[in-house]
């Protein structure tokens, strides 16, 4: 056995000083409250830009459907609906595929198959926004012109939503670019929540005899619907605000058409195309009271979503978002 | 008596065993008086009415007793007890779960463990403590582990390091396993091995205090046996706690046992007697395996 | 006999369920589908226009043929490195405060404030990084396009931070407090460097997400046809590039904008292998 040192290095140490750890406290819960300041600050600087908008318009601007930077009248109601409809036609696609889907990996698909299948998914996600756009423009829009919208206006076009004049850039193919945009985001989260949903309850639905689809019915579809709202509101946020994709491809014209096939604009694509040469402070703060008009509605939807998954899926859901 | 004085020791007041063979780079410090050796009779802690909670639950109730020095102490009990929580007590780690609460009066060696102006960092300095799960920092070699505890400190001196690191893992009965290969991270020991480098590791700040948390239940009986060998050997110049289930151990290492139930100290006595002839019925349906 | 009805009935729900499981399996089918399309696509067009001009020459006048995106190329890693000298401090540190020190509630508002960033449209952190940087310094510039992206970077970086750093077993804590380290040297010296590779990942991550982003830039960093080095300038982006070439009328310009677009995707693909090489094995290297 060695001898004991009797020398005390207690001597050699610093003594601890409190205040490091104060100030690392600080540092870090500073950076952490941040994000709550951040928002404080887009939404300051939004509405500190758009102030002169919204005294001279007040609440015509969401209504009016009159967008002339030449005389200076600033009406968003075209881009509100743009978004709108664009965003809509986005979800009618993607929800049924993302969910079944989410579906198929949690409860179908032979385990092997589930990685690569996530896997790609994941790579969809990381696909940015311009990519899609270019692709939109020289591959999806071209195949849309001759020989997608063609056959629907031949069988549908009795409906005024597939009526007129094919220009190939049109809100159904923004609808269609966002679908793709978005299907990553709410099957994923769909995913985390099904992944949720306790195997006892999978357990009791088969215990009383039922079979694979009416398990997934009844046991599983039922008990996450409301974490699925939240994945599909959260596919929504993301619709709303997407700018790059939807710009190349809509057409940006400033119309409220009937038709589907008809270009359209976007609160996005609108501040994308005009704000670099917005010369006027009436057209700026016009473009600014756009880009609010659009993030209040995103922070809306998003918190709704937030609440929705976070009652359900727990933090693994939560998660998923990013 | 009543001092607050958990600074760190200047070397004139030493708390801690003093003496022999000083090194060329101790001498700075040599020139300060040499202490008798410590009374036999010494008293550790002295623990008066403590109370623990985590949030509602009161998990400690009235506790007190003296743990003398340079002796092993063991608590037992069955698992719930408290006993890891009395443990964590001592030097102030119970305080780290959120939602924990205290109310006490504990002086180690005189001094307020708990006193309101007492920095925590301090008292676990002079009070090492060895977890029921071995963990060695996982990015850090065995050399690294062993003196993390003075670097992070403010320890700069590279002789001075390397001297305590041979010292700690001699005194850890690992030094002739490790000395070839202590660039190789401390996580590539075997189970045991990895035991010893934390007490190791423990013994490099120089505590006056050992707490261990049932240091040996997810050993072997090999590697349990090396851990008890080296209790016996650490108790001549460290006052060690150590928390148990294992009766046999308690009774095959300790001077003293204290037996916990529900919070409560049921008993505290000399080893012998706790397990030979204790006063309290718990206490011998406890160590004669009739409950827990 | 009862049983016949009942077998018919049971047979139809089996079917039934049989065609629910093929409706999945092709709705998944369906859903990565476009990544082939865009992945071929992107190869089948970009490649060609793919050569050693590309990574070393300027863009070229309209009319010219050939030319490059070298400063684009380089315009984005300056842009990627402004951002990460504004998410990583920020986002680390938070996520240290969220696994380390936050008390429950606080934590709550602090994700949440996180996750709602993490929803806001990329085109108006542009807005935001023009009032805050452009009309100040009245110029467009490479700051002004790295705050954009590093505001985008803070809540990814924050919310992976803190997960790593939850891997991280407690012991390890309590033996370095048993030590008398004090918590901060603890948190910086044995926690951050356990999760270390974790983090490093998230970073990764973050960059891979905003590396790609192209609306934050429109009037931030603006775009630049020669190069740059005074980051108080406009500076060229790659997305940038791809997008001015994309919607412009020159053919040369089409292909050089597949050709940019599938640099692009294969740095973003070039970060997400590194993530998974660094992710092999141990994550975040915590655990054992």
């Amino acid at each position: 056995m060695a001898e004991i040192n009797s020398m005390t290095v207690a001597a050699e140490m610093k003594p601890p000083s409190r205040v490091g750890d104060h100030v690392f406290k600080w540092i870090t819960g500073l950076m952490a409250f941040s994000v709550l300041v951040l928002i404080v600050v887009v939404g300051w600087e939004l509405y500190k830009g758009s102030n002169l908008a919204v005294h001279k318009f007040g609440f015509k601007f969401v209504t009016s459907s009159n967008w002339d930077p030449v005389e200076e009248n600033f009406g968003a109601w075209p881009f509100i609906f743009g978004t709108l409809v664009s965003s809509l036609i986005a979800l009618v696609i993607a929800v049924p595929l993302s969910v079944a889907t989410a579906v198929f990996l949690t409860e179908l698909a032979p385990p092997k198959l589930r990685q690569p299948i996530v896997s790609i998914i994941e790579m969809l996600a990381a696909v940015p926004s311009v990519i899609y756009g270019l692709w939109g423009i020289f591959v999806l829009i071209p195949w849309l012109r001759e020989h997608c919208f063609p056959v629907l206006q031949k069988w549908l076009g009795f409906l005024p939503l597939f009526q007129g004049p094919i220009y190939g850039v049109s809100m159904l193919a923004a609808g269609i670019i966002i679908a793709i945009m978005i299907v990553p985001i709410i099957t994923s989260v769909s995913r985390e929540i099904l992944r949720s949903v306790p195997d006892l309850q999978r357990e009791a639905a088969y215990g009383l005899g039922a079979t694979r689809w009416e398990v997934t019915r009844i046991a599983v579809l039922s008990y996450a619907k409301r974490g699925l709202c939240g994945a599909v509101i959260l596919g929504l946020g993301r619709a709303l605000g997407e700018t790059m994709a939807v710009t190349m491809v809509i057409g940006n014209r400033p119309e409220v058409a009937a038709s589907l096939f008809a270009p359209g604009y976007t609160l996005a694509s609108v501040i994308a195309n005009e704000f670099a040469e917005a010369t006027t402070d009436m057209y700026l703060s016009a473009l600014f009271e756009i880009a609010l008009v659009l993030f209040a509605v995103t922070i809306v939807t998003n918190i709704l979503a937030q609440l929705l998954i976070s009652a359900m899926g727990g933090p693994r859901a939560s998660r998923a978002i990013q | 008596m009543t001092s607050e004085l958990l600074e760190p020791k200047a070397p004139s007041q030493a708390g801690v065993p003093v003496g022999k063979g000083l090194t060329p780079m101790e001498n700075a410090t040599a020139s300060r008086p040499v202490e008798p050796p410590a009374r036999a009779d010494e008293v550790a802690f002295h623990v008066e009415h403590l109370n623990g909670w985590f949030g509602q639950h009161q998990a400690l109730f009235d506790v007190s007793l003296q743990i003398p020095a340079r002796k092993v102490t063991a608590i037992i009990g069955p698992s719930g007890c408290g006993k890891s929580t009395f443990l964590r007590t001592l030097n102030r780690m119970h305080e780290l779960v959120r939602g924990a609460r205290l109310d006490c009066q504990i002086r180690l060696f005189g001094d307020d463990v708990y006193g309101p102006r007492v920095d925590p960092t301090l008292v676990r300095r002079r009070v090492g403590m060895v977890f029921q799960k071995s963990n060695p920092f996982p990015t850090m070699t065995i050399e690294e582990n062993t003196v993390v505890g003075l670097r992070l400190n403010g320890v700069r001196d590279r002789r001075l390091l390397r001297e305590r690191m041979e010292q700690s893992l001699r005194m850890a009965a690992l030094w002739d396993e490790v000395k070839d290969r202590l660039d190789k991270p401390g996580i590539s020991l075997s189970g045991g091995q990895q035991q010893r480098l934390c007490i190791a590791r423990a013994l490099a700040v120089q505590p006056e205090v050992l707490l261990m948390d049932e240091p040996a239940s997810a050993l072997d009986p090999i590697a349990t046996m090396k851990i008890e060998e080296l209790i016996q050997e650490l108790k001549r110049d460290y006052t060690i706690v150590i928390v148990t289930h294992n009766m046999q151990q308690a009774a095959r290492c300790s001077d003293y046992t204290a037996f916990f139930y529900m919070g409560k100290l049921i008993e505290y006595d000399k080893t012998e007697k706790m397990f030979t002839n204790p006063t309290h019925k718990q206490t011998e349906d406890y160590v004669t395996g009739r409950f827990g | 006999m009862t049983m016949q009805p009942q077998s018919l009935y049971h047979r139809w729900r089996k079917i039934k369920s049989t065609l629910m499981s093929v409706t999945a399996l092709l709705c998944a089918l369906l859903v990565i589908a476009p990544l082939g399309l865009v992945l071929g696509y992107l190869i089948h067009a970009g490649a060609g226009a793919i050569n050693w001009d590309f990574f070393t020459q300027l863009p070229k006048p309209v009319g010219e043929v050939g030319g490059g995106m070298a400063n684009a190329i380089v315009g984005t890693l300056t842009l990627l490195g402004l951002a990460c000298a504004i998410g990583v401090p920020v986002g680390v540190l938070g996520g240290v405060y969220l696994s380390e020190y936050g008390s429950e509630k606080s934590n709550w508002w602090i994700r949440f404030g996180a996750d709602v960033l993490n929803g806001v449209p990329s085109i108006a952190w542009g807005i935001v990084a023009y009032a805050l940087v452009v009309v100040r310094m009245k110029t467009f510039s490479a700051y002004a396009g790295g705050v954009a992206l590093g505001f985008m970077m803070i809540p990814l970086i924050m919310r992976t931070t803190e997960e790593v750093l939850l891997l991280v077993p407690n012991g390890y804590r309590e033996a370095a407090l048993a030590l008398g380290i004090s918590r901060w040297k603890m948190i910086c010296q044995i926690v951050m460097k356990t999760a270390f590779k974790g983090i490093v990942t998230g970073v990764l991550l973050a960059a891979a997400r905003i590396a790609g982003e192209t609306a934050p830039l429109l009037f931030t960093a603006f775009g630049n046809r020669f190069w740059t080095h005074d980051l108080s300038q406009p500076i060229a982006a790659l997305p940038l590039q791809v997008f001015v070439y994309a919607i412009s009328p020159y053919d040369d310009w089409h292909r050089q904008a597949w050709a940019g677009a599938l640099v692009l995707i294969l740095m973003v693909l070039f970060i997400n292998l590194i993530v998974r090489f660094i992710t092999r094995g141990r994550f975040a290297g915590a655990g054992r």
